[in-house]
């Protein structure tokens, strides 16, 4: 199998936020980078359908040059090769982004099976970018999974709904989009780390259109920083807090 | 007109898109709002939706479509938006929600906001909308009509029934084999017994701070008392402690019940995205700085072990 993963460098984010001065993004000058949740499993999903099936697996990123570092951290945990559609950091769409990846497939000259991506990432959360792939290259998407295999050519995924998981089948080629919780993601090892500087990756610098969804500004929300009430520190709170559901009415 | 997409299980109303119909109304007061219902069990579904406050249904139904296809519901969509030229589409901010409008904004070449908490329409369309798991907020313009908008999930109240009627007109869409291929094939059952968290009005919730599924008597048993149902964080059930259909958060189910008690829960940023809608949202940890105190009104810092035993009792004498 020949697949292709796609995946985000995003901020190491807490709960709470600081902005930039001109309210354009998080003030990231004291924070780590790391991939988006998803995409770090869908990564470990890649490498565990060629270790069944055989194959080779690259992975891609649109960012900005510091991105090699997440692109490494996947080839540290076998990835073979690498995609780099570098950005001079300003955000790009969702539909330039997935724009810029149909014509990155088309042009690195593989007949990919399969390609995955997290169903949205950490920080635009824009939950489209796979799906607007999909219907670019006329693949069918499946999507939001949490469960997925590949037997005989026929992609079997699943995902919970309710009480119950509902189950896709689709041929390949398609486009999967997964959810943290499909699998567990690999610790890279020490060799790994050094054969993934060995590893090539292939770069290039798209040019972005104008966002068709175009970020203003950004705020953090109010919910954020509540006043909280401390009604104790042991068991000793437990009539209180008993007095709190009487108020709220759910006794 | 604006046109919002109810979502339906087999027949069964997804309860989130009362609240797609509740945001569509609102955007441009005085216009009527249309509803698109896809496969033919959802035609009770259709049918009933003229009570909340809809003006016309149009229900789609094809051969071979017989379950949920986001492609399929997306084709449909499409359809209508070329035959009415409606001013906006509106989803509910769920899974399901949010890949459909994915899907529609591919097939139509417009773009899509996600998770909108505010929107006027316009060219450009301005939105507000979550970003971050909600962390965020996000003002943006929307080039396009019609604005695609999903709405963050609990962020407006569900239209109410009322008395009104709505005419049902079924059309057949051109569904393709890839939208026909896509839907969903079969189901598991997660075969787990309890009330089911989107419906619950309490939700007694456990975090790593639990420490084992043997942990979780307490919590059943307060939920029991309560009328509740249980749920956990990611850790839980990675972990294997409890099942995933419990799970709250980004990528589990996201809840809005009266009373969220979060127990041992450290907060991750996801978590917090699938509960930060709760009415009260009351703390029980350890650690006073845990992130979770962000969206607390009531805490009581200390060890769970010890205080929710006292905690049930203390409630089910309150009862008696």
């Amino acid at each position: 199998m020949e697949i292709l993963v796609c995946i985000k460098r995003v901020p190491l984010s807490g709960a709470r936020f600081t902005l930039t001065a001109d309210e354009q993004d998080i003030d990231t000058s004291r924070l780590g980078f790391t991939v988006s949740p998803h995409e770090e499993c869908a990564v470990e999903v890649a490498v565990k359908l060629v270790e069944e099936h055989g194959g080779s697996t690259t992975v891609l990123s649109l960012g900005t040059a510091d991105a090699e570092e997440q692109l490494r951290d996947a080839m540290a945990v076998g990835i073979d090769a690498g995609i780099l559609l570098e950005t001079d950091g300003t955000e790009w769409d969702a539909q330039a982004t997935a724009a810029a990846i149909v014509d990155a497939v088309r042009a690195s000259g593989k007949s990919y099976d399969l390609l995955l991506f997290g169903n949205e990432s950490a920080d635009a959360s824009g939950n489209q970018v796979g799906i607007r792939v999909a219907h670019a290259l006329e693949w069918p998407a499946v999507t939001g999974l949490k469960g997925l295999r590949v037997a005989d050519g026929v992609l079997h995924g699943e995902r919970p709904a309710g009480a119950d998981r509902e189950v896709f089948e689709v041929g390949l080629p398609a486009v999967a989009t997964v959810r943290d919780g499909v699998a567990i993601p690999r610790y890279p090892s020490v060799p790994g780390r050094i054969r993934a500087k060995k590893k090539p990756v292939d770069r290039s610098n798209p040019s972005r259109p104008a966002p068709r969804l175009a970020k203003v500004k950004v705020s953090v929300p109010e919910s954020i920083g509540k006043q909280t009430k401390i009604l104790g520190n042991g068991p000793e709170a437990a009539e209180d807090l008993v007095e709190v559901f009487r108020a709220i009415g759910v006794i | 007109m604006i046109l919002a997409i109810v979502d339906h299980d087999r027949g069964m109303l997804e309860e989130l898109s009362l609240q797609a119909i509740a945001f569509a109304a609102s955007l441009a007061p005085g216009e009527p709002v249309h509803a698109l219902v896809v496969g033919a069990t959802g035609a009770d579904v259709a049918a009933a939706l003229g009570k909340y406050g809809v003006a016309e249904v149009h229900l789609a139904a094809a051969a071979g479509l017989t379950d949920y296809s986001a492609a399929a519901v997306a084709r449909s969509a499409a359809e209508l938006v070329e035959r009415l030229a409606p001013d906006a589409v509106v989803a509910a901010g769920s899974l399901r929600g949010n890949e459909t409008l994915a899907h529609l904004g591919a097939m139509t070449d417009l773009p899509v906001a996600i998770d909108c908490i505010q929107a006027q329409l316009g060219s450009p369309t301005r939105v507000t909308r979550a970003r971050w798991a909600g962390n965020l907020i996000e003002q943006a313009e929307l080039a396009g009509r019609p604005a695609l908008l999903s709405v963050l999930a609990h962020s407006v109240a569900a239209a109410l029934p009322g008395s009104g009627t709505a005419a049902v007109n079924e059309f057949e869409p051109a569904l393709t084999a890839t939208d026909l291929a896509t839907q969903v094939k079969t189901r598991v059952s997660e075969g787990h017994g309890g009330a089911s968290l989107v419906d619950a009005k309490v939700i007694i919730s456990g975090g790593r701070g639990v420490g084992g599924p043997e942990g979780f008597g307490p919590l059943d048993e307060l939920a029991a008392l309560l009328g509740g149902a249980v749920g956990c964080s990611r850790v839980v059930t990675s972990a294997g402690w409890r099942p995933h259909a419990e799970q709250v958060g980004q990528t589990g189910t996201k809840v809005a019940p009266d009373l969220y008690l979060a127990c041992g829960i450290s907060g991750a940023t996801q978590h917090l995205a699938g509960c930060r809608n709760s009415k009260t949202i009351v703390v029980i940890n350890t650690d006073a700085d845990a992130p979770i105190m962000a969206i607390a009104d009531y805490a009581i810092i200390g060890d769970l072990h010890k205080i929710l035993p006292a905690l049930v009792v203390a409630t089910r004498a309150a009862k008696t």
